[in-house]
């Protein structure tokens, strides 16, 4: 990896008359990483992204792209491309006058050009169709025809606004692995928007989450999901429970109905915080049985959902509802409604996000 | 192929008699037309036997040779400017934000609203003052004639252009240009290689309706026309006064068969296009 990043964001703000889409956010993406902008729609990623392939120009702040400062350049003058959400193919050109496209505007030679969009096409696996029209292609091919276009260029940092959210699931699947490929052969930055947090999870080496234009938390997927920078991440990064209390010590929380629970956290005492639990991480047994663990609460089970590899129980306690998921493996209890149930966690399963 | 809503009986009878009543209606008039165009009696509503001699009379009258010639010249200039502006009018309103735009969006199709009348009696005095000024201030004496038609055409196919190009760029992605920008496009490079060709069927509509907006026009020409310029609507209109002879029906004929053609020709560019869309 080059030590200076492939882009490099200080105190960028953007606002569109009144609305800040984008406050205040310093952002450092690597050269050669797979990284993702998250959250939900209009929470800003777009527009960063644009303001990196410069569709958009920051009001105030710094961009950078390996070092140079770019911020108002347009975009022909920066050395990135973007894949475009419904791709944005030219209706009025064939496929390889579609990939051509950034070479010849370059001043490449049509022959040259051609030679090169041929190679290209043949990358993506659409070998044979480069007489077609976009109009004449599948969802996916046409997602392959935006991918050929832009990398053609060798860009060195690659830009994607929600490549697969126009595809079914298996398709979805099959381009995220495409996708990584790409990355990997070519070795170049990929920094992709998506509000699919699982795609991001799966696809990326570092994720940004972003919400109402802030940016909460830039880490790697574990370290978003095991340790949430706050509620927001918690909560919209995979499924969670999030139990109030207060911060009673470093290891203890004292939640909402007086329960105290081991979990570490460095808030000040005293402070309002959420014990966030995954689904996956508690255990239920009956309220008899002994159960081995650093906390657990009492309930009753409301509901219970079949999903084929697992059961998620619905659980009331006193104060509020959990969600409680148990792997389907064999002898796993299956707990009926209305069983008297305890909902135990280690404290190493929990997280501690400010209340 | 038959449903529940499908007519039938003495209800299908009917709509089928009005729908052929309609088409009587309307294309009557211009079968009787051509017919008595070629009648060799000098009575216009009396059949005389075939002959050629009022489109020979036509092409023999220097006077009705002029006017096409006039009409022709008029309408090609005028639709030419009156695209090149309504298009950027449109690319204006369409692609950008700025002060005034509201105002200026509302203006620019006041021509298509203000009555002929209105809009011939306005530019027979804006010309009359628009002279006395230039004549004031440079010392040149300007005539009503070609120059004064011709804005004035171009002054009312402006709004139609725009009207017909905007529909087109509002119907075109604007991704596709800034997916040509962030593809090292120039501005002109996006314009010229991306939004041109998706436009370029809005353009070539506007530009029919304008050509024939021109040849047709009968009123504001008349009002802005000047000696030794008169288009062949307006030649006809004259000829009406001395008495109607098949001549008129023969120059209406030609009139129409250029419109016709005209109309046939957008349609079937609008056919190559689309097909390329799929």
């Amino acid at each position: 990896m080059n030590s200076t990043p492939a882009v490099d964001i200080k105190g960028i703000t953007k606002r569109f008359g009144d609305v800040v889409a984008v406050d205040n956010i310093d952002l450092e993406i690597a050269d050669g990483e797979f990284f993702a902008m998250l959250g939900p729609s209009g929470c800003g990623k777009t527009t960063t992204l644009r303001m990196i392939a410069g569709l958009d120009f920051p009001t105030t702040g710094s961009l950078k792209i390996f070092g140079e400062e770019v911020g108002t350049l347009p975009p022909n003058k920066r050395p990135v491309n973007t894949v475009f959400q419904n791709y944005a193919l030219f209706p009025h050109l064939n496929v390889i006058d579609n990939v051509a496209f950034g070479l010849r505007m370059q001043g490449v030679a049509k022959a040259g050009a051609r030679k090169q969009a041929v190679e290209m096409i043949e990358l993506v696996h659409l070998g044979g169709l480069e007489n077609r029209k976009a109009s004449q292609m599948s969802g996916g091919q046409q997602q392959r025809v935006a991918l050929a276009r832009a990398l053609v260029n060798h860009p060195k940092v690659l830009l994607l606004d929600e490549p697969l959210g126009a595809l079914d699931l298996k398709l979805r699947q099959e381009m995220q692995g495409e996708l990584k490929r790409l990355q990997k052969e070519l070795g170049i930055s990929f920094v992709f928007v998506t509000h699919d947090q699982e795609e991001a999870l799966t696809m990326s080496d570092r994720i940004a989450v972003m919400d109402e234009g802030k940016l909460l938390q830039v880490a790697k997927p574990e370290e978003i999901y095991e340790r949430p920078a706050n509620r927001f991440v918690a909560d919209f990064i995979g499924q969670t429970n999030l139990l109030d209390g207060t911060v009673e010590d470093a290891s203890t929380v004292c939640l909402a109905n007086g329960a105290r629970v081991r979990a570490k956290s460095s808030f000040p005492v005293g402070e309002k915080v959420a014990v966030s639990l995954r689904p996956e991480r508690a255990q239920i047994a009956q309220r008899d049985d002994a159960v081995d663990g650093g906390s657990a609460v009492d309930g009753v089970v409301e509901s219970v959902t079949y999903l084929g590899n697992a059961r998620v129980y619905g659980i009331k306690l006193d104060w509020m509802d959990l969600e409680v998921r148990e792997e389907n493996r064999p002898g796993a209890t299956l707990h009926e409604p209305g069983s008297q149930v305890t909902i135990a966690w280690d404290s190493e399963a929990v997280s501690v996000v400010a209340g | 192929m038959s449903s529940a809503v499908t007519p039938r009986g003495w209800t299908k009878f009917g709509l089928h008699l009005n729908g052929w009543l309609v088409y009587l209606f309307f294309y009557a008039p211009i079968v009787l037309l051509v017919i008595f165009s070629f009648s060799a009696s000098r009575n216009v509503g009396t059949w005389g036997g075939w002959t050629f001699e009022w489109y020979g009379e036509f092409a023999g009258t220097q006077n009705a040779r002029n006017a096409l010639e006039a009409s022709l010249k008029i309408a090609i200039i005028s639709t030419v400017i009156s695209v090149v502006l309504g298009t950027m009018a449109a690319l204006a309103l369409e692609r950008f934000t700025f002060r005034g735009k509201q105002v200026f969006d509302g203006l620019l199709y006041l021509p298509i609203i203000i009555p002929d009348v209105t809009m011939a009696v306005m530019m027979l005095l804006f010309f009359a003052e628009f002279f006395d000024v230039i004549n004031a201030v440079f010392g040149i004496q300007m005539r009503k004639g070609f120059n004064s038609i011709v804005l004035s055409h171009i002054a009312f196919n402006i709004s139609f252009v725009s009207v017909v190009v905007r529909a087109r760029l509002a119907g075109m992605d604007t991704k596709l240009e800034e997916a040509a920008l962030d593809l090292y496009a120039t501005r002109w490079k996006a314009f010229r290689y991306v939004t041109f060709p998706q436009i370029v069927p809005g353009i070539a509509g506007g530009a029919l309706l304008a050509i024939t907006l021109s040849l047709d026009d009968v009123v504001i020409t008349q009002f802005v026309a000047g000696p030794g310029w008169t288009t062949l609507p307006v030649y006809v209109f004259g000829l009406i006064r001395k008495g109607v002879t098949p001549l008129i029906n023969a120059i209406s004929v030609v009139m129409l068969v250029g419109s016709m053609s005209l109309v046939a020709l957008s349609l079937v560019a609008e056919r190559v296009r689309g097909g390329e869309h799929g």
